[in-house]
């Protein structure tokens, strides 16, 4: 049988709160720790097949144009090496997020500068790598290509479900008492995730079984199937360990279909791993951005009018955009409104999901624009935001699900002592250190998807929860563990969680946000499955059934089944309530810095963030996750920054050493903060997405913190000393 | 091929690799160790840190053939699930990670990090060099400094390795 919920109606039955376990929400250790800190957990490069040989890829040196010639014949003779691959089918660019088919393939027409060819394998890694490096390719180069998106010979395109122009904004802006009219920019992001992508391919007859670092398998497997033109039935992929994705691991990338072609042809297993090089400059980049805000407020600071227009980067024929203005439709006020967005067409790296695609920079301009309105208007920034909530969406007039937003400001400002600064900037000194404080609000989208997910309650009274799902550090293990082990009344280390084999029912993927929600809806609909059959098998009304501490009733779990497993499917859908009612995700940020008067290096000092995300189904993990957002909006903040040459669109810094993530002395201790709240429309779990809020917004607290130290206001990301020396107060 | 000796959580290892391995390829490759990760192969991650001799270095940037004779403790040698070393317990506690990838290198970081703290030894927000240094927030933030974390659980990284500093202390 399957538990089957299309999301039509809010889910007012709160059943998790009605059970008499409770688990989920409580900060249980993650199941998979202990495999984690031994070094026993499986990634995608440590399977060790016997026989396995290793690729390495080979890529364009010249930003367009085309393949003319491979001397595959010289590398061939070098020791250790047994093949030189280059296929049509070779992807050119990395599949997007939920691309579900195959990605633009053919390496031979090159579009960017680093793109795969051709792939080297040989015995050793050592030997893959030294053929690589030696393989001679013959181009030809075309003279055409275009590397600066703000340049005016490149062409630029207006999606056209992504312009708005409603009233009347210029007027508005006439009208206006207050106004702020800037443009920020945002420089390119890379995920970098610790892992490097891989994947192990090995055939047996006609069948594949790709073992990599993915976090979409439902998705992933048909990407695959597609571009290598066989069946999705004929391919397994296994994921159970992810090391971090962030967005580059959502659809497949060049490595998993040159290690399946090359498997194919050797008959032998083949790994493929990239080099961080190689991560840089082949999967997504997040595309840089040029925003322009405009706000017109009257006397009491309320918005009238609000402008956000923006232009982002994308190879020719890529789909998707940076979607920057995401929530600036329906987090604020204001009757006049223009929103209007551009691609540039670049021959740069493939531009894609990176964590919170779209909030993780628009809600930074955005809020650093609100800052600024803020200080002209005289209104503290956090009431001037609470001021310009919205009752209804000012674009659609829909209503809003569950909206902790205003609570998230004034909780957030209470912690962190927002009393205590001095609106006027540049008035506080430590020694040789500016001292400020900013804040910004966040808010992120929430999505459903569709998700599957088996849940057998085996004969002995434990019970195994099955789905494709992935954890790329989520907490996906710990989340699912804890849904089903309520539902069906047992402690959490009597439920095992498999994941991440394209063999088992298909989850939502990891992305967006939606995975907990999702993946933990259809756990939840396949544990009341269970308990539906459980009841008729015990001859009762399933509402009398209560499940706790491992027994059913007085019965012990195992006596109940009485020798029988019992298996139940859930099947999860989004459905009415996602288009009546704005969900999404709330919060806020409040940042102190140091900005040191003699360098202008900037030292985040303090940080409080309080979010409300719905039902939180781990608090443990859950906090990690806002961490990890608030981090990488100070990453944002002071550090990352892809640089391009806008003379052949090379990544300049293309590793660890030149594009900076924070490291651990980068942060201090920061105070995150839950709320309280169920989400009804969000989902039957009542949960919404928690993984990608903490980033977005992030950024701007620190950077409005900066203002408020030094007077001086930085529009362009990130804020480097050198952005800052020339301008300090005396 | 070159035949070089390890001895490798306390078993030993005769390693006949191509001279080119590096110690982190030889332990994933060749020994089937892949508790240490690759996440740069340039010495710019840390996540590849093993203890040779009691020193924590970066196994992606030496050659497996210089390290004839020596002691290699991976983070396989320091516990295993079921039988967790203090640092790993406080991990898993602290939740002192997300992905884990970046995990191994941190934990044998910290264990060859706690040491040097206890041997003396300053880092560069010390204030005095000479003198022994407590284990602050700043100076643990410090000292792992080169174990990138992307998925960011510094703040519960420092609170494991705070507590089972303050537990040796204790
Ligand atoms: S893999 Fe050795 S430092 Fe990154
Ligand atoms: S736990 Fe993912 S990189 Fe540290």
């Amino acid at each position: 049988m399957t538990r089957h919920l299309v999301m039509d109606e809010p889910a007012t039955k709160r059943v998790l709160d009605e059970l008499p376990q409770s688990l989920t929400g409580k900060p249980m250790d993650r199941p998979d720790g202990p495999e984690k800190v031994t070094g026993t957990a499986t990634y995608a490069h440590e399977w060790n097949l016997p026989g396995t040989v290793h690729g390495v890829l080979v890529r364009a040196t010249v930003p367009k144009g085309k393949v003319t010639a491979i001397d595959k014949d010289a590398v061939m003779k070098l020791p250790g090496v047994l093949g030189v691959f280059n296929d049509e089918r070779f992807l050119r660019n990395p599949a997007q997020g939920t691309a579900n088919e195959a990605p633009i393939q053919g390496p031979d027409e090159i579009a960017y500068l680093g793109q795969p060819i051709a792939l080297v394998v040989a015995e050793t890694f050592e030997q893959a790598r030294h053929g690589a490096h030696r393989l001679q390719m013959r181009y030809d180069v075309a003279a055409d290509g275009v590397f600066d998106p703000e340049a005016t010979n490149v062409p630029h395109e207006r999606p056209e479900d992504d312009q708005l122009d409603q009233g009347d904004l210029d007027a508005a802006m006439k009208q206006a008492v207050s106004v702020v009219d800037q443009v920020y920019r945002t420089p390119g992001h890379n995920s970098a995730a610790m892992e490097p992508h891989c994947s192990i391919a090995s055939w047996e007859g006609d069948k594949l079984t790709l073992r990599g670092s993915y976090q979409m398998l439902n998705y992933n497997i048909n990407e695959l199937a597609d571009s290598l033109k066989i069946d999705a039935e004929d391919i397994r992929m296994l994921s159970p360990f992810v090391g971090g994705g962030f967005g580059s691991k959502l659809g497949i990338s060049a490595e998993a279909v040159a290690a399946a072609i090359a498997s194919r042809e050797l008959g032998k297993p083949v790994v493929v791993a990239l080099s961080r090089q190689q991560v840089f400059e082949t999967v997504m980049r997040r595309s840089e951005s040029r925003q322009h805000i405009r706000l017109a407020a009257d006397a009491d600071g309320k918005l009238i009018g609000l402008g956000h227009d923006s232009l982002v980067s994308n190879l020719p024929g890529e789909d998707f955009y940076e979607p920057v203005m995401q929530a600036t439709h329906f987090i604020y006020t204001g009757e006049n409104r223009r929103m209007n967005m551009e691609v540039a067409r670049v021959n740069r790296i493939c531009a894609g999901s990176v964590r919170a695609p779209g909030e993780a920079i628009g809600m930074v301009a955005l809020e650093n624009a609100m800052d600024e309105l803020a200080d002209i208007s005289g209104i503290d920034p956090v009431e001037l935001r609470k001021r310009n909530i919205p009752e209804m969406h000012p674009e659609t007039g829909q209503g809003y699900s569950s909206r902790p937003f205003a609570e998230a400001l004034d909780e957030g400002a209470r912690r962190f002592g927002w009393d205590k600064r001095n609106a006027k900037p540049a008035q506080t000194r430590d020694g040789e250190w500016w001292i400020g404080m900013g804040m910004a609000s966040a808010a992120r989208v929430n999505m459903l998807k569709e998700a599957k997910a088996r849940v057998t309650l085996n004969a002995d009274g434990t019970a195994t929860v099955e789905t494709d799902m992935s954890d790329p550090g989520t907490g996906t293990y710990a989340i699912l563990t804890q849904i089903a082990a309520d539902m069906l009344g047992l402690p959490g280390d009597k439920v095992e969680t498999v994941l991440g084999d394209s063999d088992l029912p298909k989850g939502s993927g990891s992305g967006g946000s939606f995975g907990a929600s999702s993946s933990g809806s259809a756990v939840f609909l396949a544990c009341q499955d269970i308990r539906t059959q459980l009841a008729q098998k015990m001859g009762m009304d399933e509402d009398d059934l209560k499940l706790d501490g491992g027994k059913a009733g007085d019965m012990a779990l195992a006596d109940a089944l009485a020798g029988d497993a019992i298996v139940g499917n859930g099947h999860i859908e989004p459905g009415e309530t996602s288009k009546d009612k704005r969900q999404a995700t709330y919060g806020s940020y409040f940042a102190e810095v140091g900005v040191n008067a003699v360098t202008g290096e900037t030292r985040v000092r303090r940080l409080t963030a309080v979010f409300g995300a719905g039902r939180i189904l781990n608090e443990k993990t859950a906090t990690s996750q806002c961490y990890g957002g608030c981090i990488w909006g100070i990453g944002m903040a002071l550090h990352e920054e892809l640089l391009f040459d806008t003379r052949d669109g090379h990544l300049v810094n293309h590793d660890l050493a030149e594009y900076h993530v924070p490291v651990n002395l980068d942060v201090p201790q920061i105070d995150v903060h839950l709320l309280e709240e169920r989400d009804d429309w969000a989902s039957p779990i009542q949960a919404k997405g928690i993984g990608e809020l903490g980033l977005c917004g992030a950024a701007a607290a620190v950077t409005n913190a900066i203002y408020n130290a030094t007077g001086v206001r930085v529009r362009e990301y990130p804020v480097t000393l050198d952005k800052l020396l020339d301008q300090l107060p005396e | 091929m070159q035949q070089t000796n390890l001895t490798i959580n306390g078993q030993e290892h005769a390693l006949d690799a191509d001279p080119r391995t590096t110690l982190l390829d030889a332990l994933r490759n060749h020994i089937g160790l892949t508790g240490s990760k690759k996440g740069c192969d340039h010495g710019q991650c840390g996540a590849c840190t093993v203890i040779v001799n009691g020193r924590r270095i970066n196994s992606c940037l030496t050659l497996a053939c210089m390290h004839d004779g020596d002691e290699i403790t991976t983070v396989e040698g320091l516990g295993q699930p079921g039988n967790l070393s203090p640092l790993q317990s406080a991990f898993v506690a602290h939740d002192g990670y997300q992905c884990g990838y970046c995990t191994p290198g941190q934990i044998c970081s910290a264990t060859a990090m706690l040491q040097e703290a206890k041997d003396g030894w300053p880092s560069n927000v010390s204030d005095d060099l000479a003198k022994g240094q407590k284990l602050t927030d700043e100076e643990i933030s410090e000292r792992m400094s080169g174990n990138i974390c992307r998925c960011a659980a510094y703040p519960n990284i420092v609170d494991a390795i705070r507590e089972v500093a303050e537990g040796a202390e204790a």
